[in-house]
């Protein structure tokens, strides 16, 4: 009975236009609204959609990862620097027009790059999905297989750390 | 994840409904269990007037939370003001679903099961900041910076803890962790680990004494002050709601799970049944540390965790790793 209620098949469809959907409005609340404290919601939202996306591609590991690396750590630490530096109820700064057309001009760029990307790459067939889950396992192919995305994430890591350092050495050297 | 969700689409209606009721069910216990403990360790006999021993007390609360009226003060932000409630409860449920009751009591027996948990728990802390930010309140601010700064302080020992536990059954699987422990449960061999699990995890659900989120004395509330109703009682239903997980969690990854007590093999007791005393138990005892400790100052939590715990964390995770290496 309930079999025929919801047919799998369409529970599927609909679940992966849901996350699309997710996807798509985070990106424009990450985008639009004038409010920081909004636009960094928007960006969790965003992500939170990415990782469900990563569900239908069949990655649950790299999809709850994504969860809890970037909603759970970096989009709360970004909001956390952002109560503790400029007081929201100030008056915004203005919205340059040339910001905003240079902005779109290397958005805009960047998704061309990409699309030819994805068009012009001869892909390979996917890899045979394992269903190996135990930590060994994981660790074995982030260290081989993987290990160039291990690296990158790294270094993501690395450059923050340095960010972080180099912002609150100006801060300090700056007279109060 | 798609061909999971395939089949059985009975079985997750279901098991949403069973998860559902046990929300309500456990919140309603632990509210009334909650006054009682803080009752008897206080030289009182908390609720007592409505039904035997004032079990109906919290029935007669959450009618009386139901009736009253939404407030929405004028100059919150009312999106996220609205939304903050919601936010903070989904990702609970969410959680339930991979919490292995008994050998077969499960929703969903998913082969990363436990990261399941960590990644959701990251939406209490966004909801927190949610509702503390909109209510646009000084205090209610206040609270929900300092949620997330203990809670992103505490979350580090608490992966290290269950990374040293990861390690030794080598899955992530719910179930596949509780069968590792079938001969000697965790505790044993990492008494360590699930101390500094049970620490990080009072600090993680805002327990005593790690409530400074919403230090009753200095904040009033904190980051909930300003709602009211049943918008407060959601707010509510997720900590205690959360409180269970964690504890749940503890007896999935320390105490054996569903699996009887080693000398007690013999009784026909249930495995649901274990499972739900040994999680009880845990929370009994969280419940005992809130009315005995009292509140650290916020520096001191800082470098409790800061100073102590990850280092310890560090330190028990590298020795184990190291045991592991050898004995395997």
């Amino acid at each position: 009975m309930i079999q025929q209620l919801f047919h799998p098949g369409l529970v599927a469809e609909l679940g992966f236009a849901l996350v699309v959907l997710l996807t798509l409005t985070g990106a424009v609340i990450a985008l639009r609204p004038r409010n920081i404290l909004y636009n960094v919601l928007g960006l969790a939202l965003c992500l939170t959609g990415v990782a469900g996306l990563f569900l239908y591609l069949g990655s649950p590991f790299i999809a709850l990862m994504q969860l809890l690396i970037y909603v759970g750590a970096i989009c709360i630490s970004i909001v956390f620097a952002i109560m503790l530096s400029r007081p929201l109820h100030l008056s915004l700064p203005k919205r340059r027009p040339a910001k905003v057309g240079l902005a779109s001009i290397v958005g805009i760029l960047v998704f061309m790059v990409l699309c030819s990307v994805v068009t012009f790459t001869r892909w390979q067939p996917a890899a045979v999905r394992g269903n190996d889950w135990s930590i060994a396992t994981i660790g074995r192919y982030l260290l081989t297989r993987y290990d160039l995305v291990f690296e990158v994430i790294s270094l993501v890591l690395l450059v923050a750390i340095i960010g972080a350092i180099l912002i609150s050495g100006y801060a300090r050297r700056r007279p109060s | 994840m798609v061909s999971a969700l395939g089949p059985d689409v009975a079985r997750i209606v279901v098991g949403l409904v069973g998860i559902l009721v046990l929300v309500q069910i456990n919140a309603l216990f632990l509210v009334w269990l909650e006054r009682k403990v803080a009752g008897h360790i206080q030289l009182r006999i908390g609720p007592k007037e409505v039904g035997p021993f004032g079990i109906l007390q919290t029935l007669v609360d959450g009618v009386k939370l139901v009736g009253k009226e939404l407030i929405t003060p004028r100059h919150v932000d009312r999106k996220l003001y609205s939304l903050a409630p919601i936010v903070i409860f989904l990702p609970v449920l969410v959680s339930f679903v991979v919490i292995p009751f008994s050998k077969n009591l499960q929703v969903r027996d998913l082969n990363v099961g436990l990261l399941l948990i960590f990644a959701f728990s990251a939406f209490n802390v966004l909801a927190i900041l949610m509702g503390g930010w909109a209510a646009n309140n000084k205090y209610s601010l206040l609270g929900a910076v300092r949620a997330v700064a203990q809670n992103v302080a505490y979350e580090i020992p608490l992966l290290l803890s269950v990374l040293s536990v990861l390690l030794w059954t080598n899955s992530l699987e719910m179930s596949t962790i509780v069968k590792v422990q079938a001969k000697v449960w965790n505790v044993f061999w990492m008494p360590l680990a699930a101390l500094i699990y049970l620490i990080c995890a009072t600090a993680e659900t805002n327990r005593a004494p790690f409530d400074i989120p919403e230090a009753e004395s200095e904040l009033v509330a904190g980051f909930h002050t300003e709602y009211s109703g049943m918008r407060f009682a959601l707010f509510f239903l997720a900590e205690y709601s959360n409180m269970f997980i964690v504890a749940a969690v503890a007896t999935t990854i320390f105490f054996g799970g569903w699996q009887s007590p080693p000398l007690l093999n013999f009784l026909p007791v249930p495995g649901w049944i274990w499972f739900l005393l040994k999680t009880y138990i845990i929370i009994f005892c969280v419940m005992w540390v809130r009315w005995t400790f009292p509140r650290l100052r916020f520096d001191q939590l800082m470098n409790f965790s800061w100073k102590i715990m990850i280092p310890a964390g560090l330190v028990h995770l590298i020795v184990y790793a190291g045991i592991i290496k050898l004995i395997r």
